[in-house]
């Protein structure tokens, strides 16, 4: 499975971010090899749309789940409408997150 | 002395508080009881309260709308267009669903020109309010955004399209000096910006001296609460060859006035004169404006 989560950094031990539109990245990774892939957030300098701009390039990149802080309504509504199901975490970093994720301990946010 | 027919003239100033309101609702009575026909049409829309000096009597009300997007998902295929048009993100679409965001749409009509089956429509999303009225012999127009609604430029455009082709129209403009400002700016004949003598009334004065500049705007300045703060405001003027249209001075009876509600030009007589006066300053200075603008 492929999980982008909101990021500061470019690498799991980089620290999430706790907004998801604004988020500087998102890393993807996949969850079966290990390997992860940081992309800019399109949606970071967005003067408005940030939320939907974001929720859009994830689902574009392939990501069936969403680890981040907070969603917005509008990227709430965006990932519900493709599938993708999203995780509030308040890790400090996406390798953490990613285990408590594989353990189901992380609480859906849409 | 010049009186022009018709002209729009503009109130406006820096931050909430600087008694622009109150300034434009006086000069409108004012005014009309020289027997001029007067509109007094409140631009913001965001918290309008010219209606709290002036007691209009609301005779009509039309809602506001705006055209958004209605996708038909029997005709759309998914392919992506419309959102790669859409410069606002108010329609995207993720794994062949389209989705619309009412709210962020500028209603530009773009996503509807580039679909290739046809199949978006324009529905109205409802923005606002227009009231239209009467307060004694002021005619009295003002604009209320819905709660949660963001889309003020269109709810004042709605609101402009009350000026009247004779009479001279009062604008209240909104605080600041973004988008809705600028709008409320468009097509304005003279600007008069109300600016407090204090250094924080001196700073919003001269950013929205900055804004009049950028729009080519013939503008003046009333000093409200004159006899406090310090001389810099005056200076500034000075320096920068502003015409101080008037000073309205710093006395208890007129903040009373305003805390109920009364205008100071109606209810206390020593200050009908100096409001006369600003009044028939800022016909001259918009009439020779005017002039100007013929040859
Ligand atoms: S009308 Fe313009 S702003 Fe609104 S959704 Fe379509 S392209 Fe975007
Ligand atoms: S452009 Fe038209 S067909 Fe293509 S996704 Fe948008 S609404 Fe559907």
């Amino acid at each position: 499975m492929k999980v982008a989560i909101s990021c500061t950094g470019e690498n799991l031990d980089a620290a999430i971010d706790p907004r998801f539109g604004r988020c500087a990245y998102f890393l993807l990774v996949d969850t079966e090899t290990e390997t992860s892939q940081a992309i800019a957030n399109p949606g970071a300098k967005q003067p408005g749309g940030a939320g939907v701009q974001s929720a859009t390039t994830v689902v574009q990149q392939g990501a069936q789940a969403v680890i981040c802080g907070n969603l917005g309504p509008k990227a709430a509504q965006t990932l519900t409408a493709a599938g993708v199901k999203a995780y509030a975490s308040n890790h400090a970093t996406p390798r953490e997150a990613l285990e408590h994720l594989r353990q189901q301990k992380l609480s859906p946010l849409n | 002395m010049v009186t022009p027919e018709n002209a729009v003239i503009c109130f406006a100033g820096g931050k909430g508080g600087t008694g622009k309101t109150t300034v434009a609702a006086n000069i409108a009575a004012s005014l009309a009881k020289q027997s001029h026909t007067v509109t007094y049409l409140d631009c913001d829309v965001e918290e309008p309260n010219g209606h709290l000096f002036l007691h209009p009597h609301i005779e009509r009300r039309q809602r506001v709308t705006v055209p958004v997007p209605k996708v038909d998902i029997n005709r759309c295929t998914g392919c992506g267009k419309c959102a790669e048009t859409c410069q606002f993100q108010a329609i995207t679409v993720v794994n062949k669903k389209v989705l619309v965001f009412p709210e962020l749409c500028h209603s530009c009509g773009g996503c509807r020109l580039v679909c290739p089956e046809n199949a978006i429509a324009e529905v109205p999303q409802e923005i606002g309010t227009v009231e239209i009225g009467h307060a004694g012999n002021i005619r009295f127009v003002q604009g209320q955004l819905d709660i949660q609604q963001v889309k003020t430029p269109p709810t004042i455009q709605a609101v402009k399209q009350h000026i009247p082709e004779n009479g001279i129209a009062i604008l209240d403009a909104p605080p600041g000096t973004s988008c809705p400002v600028v709008e409320t700016l468009q097509k304005v004949d003279y600007l008069v910006l109300v600016a407090e003598p204090t250094p924080f009334g001196l700073h919003d004065l001269q950013l929205v001296v900055e804004m009049a500049r950028v729009l080519h705007l013939n503008f003046g300045v009333v000093i409200n609460r004159a006899g406090w703060g310090d001389r810099n405001t005056y200076d500034y003027l000075q320096k920068e060859n502003i015409p101080l249209l008037g000073e309205i001075p710093n006395d208890r009876a007129i903040a009373t006035a305003y805390t109920r509600g009364e205008l100071a030009a109606d209810t206390l007589p020593q200050y009908r004169d100096l409001f006369t006066q600003i009044a028939q300053t800022i016909l001259q200075k918009t009439s020779s404006t005017r002039e100007l603008c013929k040859n």
